[in-house]
């Protein structure tokens, strides 16, 4: 079943185009990675798919229309939009118990299990808390709703390593089970590539790469060439290349692995270097045009 | 470890347990939670007045002795004083606490980002806009009511008590008070308020969905600035209107008799208040305030 569908998005605030035309489909079961540098459109996506914002072009998450259907949408739909949303003053029984009041797929028993696992307080203020401590209470709430689709905005944004860690693992662990979505979007690129099963790079409100994880693995070589093969490995049209340490580092699309293995030695890219590439490539075009 | 490595899990779909929700109900909670002063205040000025007017219980038994000196014209309002004032400091706190909430009900939640959080779950623009008003609408007269009731009758009781002890006898203050008369004057006074200030609140809120910084000053500006500029061509008509908005409920809802409020039952006029185009006019631009509020509200983002 399709869970996100776009085509043609867009969204423009004044003269600046924030998404220019985006064609997105995403199936349930999916764990999808946005990523950009500032500014490229990734939560301005994120506020359509979730109807906190008016688009031009059509969208359909579950099936409805997320602005004039917003409403049904909320049941099925989480989110935690940035860090730090959760209201200061509240305390930790008062959160619960609010969420539990207004949300019909709300599991209390299932939340205080995973408030258990931490050395959160229930009589807490939130203000109380430490910035992680936050991110798991937040978290804590959105895995007990039983929703279909969870939306997570730079959710690790401002978090130590340990609980960035610990935010994805659990995520991983105890919430996803291929039945539910998951759109994240980050800065951390290395950290959430585990996670994922698909990733899309974004820049100036394009898609400029759209990829799964299986055809990541098989498409991307990553060659430390000899320097006697550079001529050579440059022939093959590397889409990038990095000098790390006086050698050079060349990075390839769907060239065949065993022909690369001759050239030097051979490697998996990350997602980071990928985006590097990708992106560097962008913004040099952009600046050359 | 990747996703794609994982075996696929034969997922028996449960069916979605849709529990019950009240959003309405926990929002306004939600309100009390965060807004203590909502009770806080009417509780400690019922407090403050409590004890001023218990103090002053000491004094009755010698000025029921003396209340013969006294004009006779003036000695039933001698009497009855404390008490029909006693309610007065308690229903001016809920109309400020009512003023100050509501211009920070729809910005608040933007300056401290909380907005997307509310906004992540299922209760809708309308709720929340509907859950804030009813906060000065009829949360804090419920309060004040409840206050201005349990004021009265432990000043009554207290009063029974020092008067029958002292053996100067409660059997004039009795028949002087209409106590049954007293918690549905309060209660009348409280609900034409209400009705009468909903168009300031709804006013308020919505400026406070609306700008994107003191609130305050932009709810407050704009209609002083336009008294100014009238006064300053000779006319008085918005400073007229603005005065009938604070001051109307008491013309509409309530006989004066050389400018004094008449007591009791009689002093009230539900029907000249229900005809009023005063009131119904004020429910029309409240309405459309927090008609407003709620559209406002849908494209709301921090701030």
């Amino acid at each position: 079943m399709v869970c996100i569908e776009a085509r043609g998005l867009r969204k423009t605030y004044g003269s600046t185009i924030a998404l220019d035309g985006i064609d997105l489909r995403v199936e349930e079961g999916r764990v999808l990675g946005l990523i950009g540098p500032n500014g490229a459109g990734k939560s301005t996506a994120l506020n359509a798919i979730l109807g906190l914002t008016p688009y031009q072009g059509e969208l359909e998450v579950l099936g409805r229309d997320p602005w004039t259907e917003r409403e049904q949408i909320t049941r099925d739909v989480s989110f935690i939009a940035d860090v730090a949303v959760l209201p200061r003053w509240i305390r930790v029984s008062q959160v619960i118990d609010y969420v539990a009041g207004v949300h019909p797929r709300f599991d209390r028993a299932k939340a205080l299990r995973f408030l258990d696992k931490t050395t959160i307080k229930r009589t807490s203020k939130v203000r109380e808390l430490s910035k992680g401590m936050v991110a798991q209470l937040h978290l804590a709430l959105v895995m007990a709703i039983d929703a279909k689709l969870l939306v997570l905005d730079e959710p690790t944004l401002g978090l130590d390593i340990l609980y960035r860690k610990q935010f994805y693992d659990t995520l991983l662990n105890d919430y996803f089970d291929r039945s539910r979505t998951i759109v994240v979007t980050t800065h951390q690129v290395e950290e959430i590539q585990d996670v994922l099963t698909d990733f899309m790079f974004l820049h100036r409100g394009r898609i400029v790469l759209d990829c799964s994880m299986e055809d990541f693995e098989s498409r991307y070589t990553e060659v430390m060439v000899r320097s006697e093969n550079l001529a050579a490995a440059r022939a093959l049209r590397p889409i990038h290349e990095r000098q790390v340490f006086g050698r050079s580092i060349l990075l390839f699309d769907r060239i065949d692995r065993d022909q690369l293995a001759a050239l030097g030695e051979v490697r998996t890219p990350s997602i980071a270097d990928l985006f590097v590439a990708v992106i560097g490539n962008e913004m040099a075009q952009g600046a050359a045009a | 470890m990747n996703m794609t490595d994982v075996d696929v899990e034969v997922n028996v779909v449960a069916p979605a347990v849709e529990l019950h929700t009240r959003p309405f109900y926990w929002s306004v909670r939600r309100e009390l939670w965060e807004n203590r002063s909502i009770y806080l205040a009417p509780l400690i000025v019922t407090a403050i007045v409590l004890f001023a007017t218990l103090l002053g219980t000491f004094g009755l038994p010698k000025k029921m002795r003396n209340l013969s000196n006294v004009d006779p014209a003036k000695q039933h309002s001698a009497i009855v004083r404390p008490f029909s004032m006693a309610p007065a400091p308690i229903m001016l706190t809920a109309f400020l606490v009512g003023i100050f909430y509501s211009i920070d009900a729809l910005y608040g939640e933007r300056r401290d980002r909380s907005i997307l959080f509310w906004k992540s779950l299922p209760v809708s623009d309308r709720t929340t806009v509907l859950s804030k008003a009813s906060i000065p609408i009829l949360v804090l007269p419920a309060i004040a009511l409840v206050l201005s009731v349990a004021t009265f009758a432990i000043l009554l009781f207290a009063s029974t008590f020092v008067l029958l002890v002292t053996g100067t006898g409660a059997g004039r203050l009795w028949s002087e008070l209409r106590f049954f008369e007293a918690p549905i004057v309060m209660a009348y006074g409280l609900i034409v308020h209400s009705l009468w200030f909903a168009p300031i609140y709804s006013w308020l809120i919505l400026i406070s969905a609306w700008v994107r910084r003191v609130p305050l000053l932009w709810a407050v500006l704009p209609p002083f600035t336009i008294m100014i500029v009238e006064r300053m061509g000779g006319g008085d008509s918005f400073a007229k209107f603005i005065g009938y908005r604070v001051t109307g409920a008491m013309k509409e809802a309530f006989t004066m008799r050389n400018g004094h409020l008449v007591e009791g039952l009689s002093s009230l006029t539900p029907w000249k208040f229900a005809t009023s185009a005063g009131l119904w006019l004020g429910l029309i631009f409240a309405a459309a305030c927090l008609a407003a509020s709620v559209r406002l509200r849908r494209n709301r983002e921090p701030i």
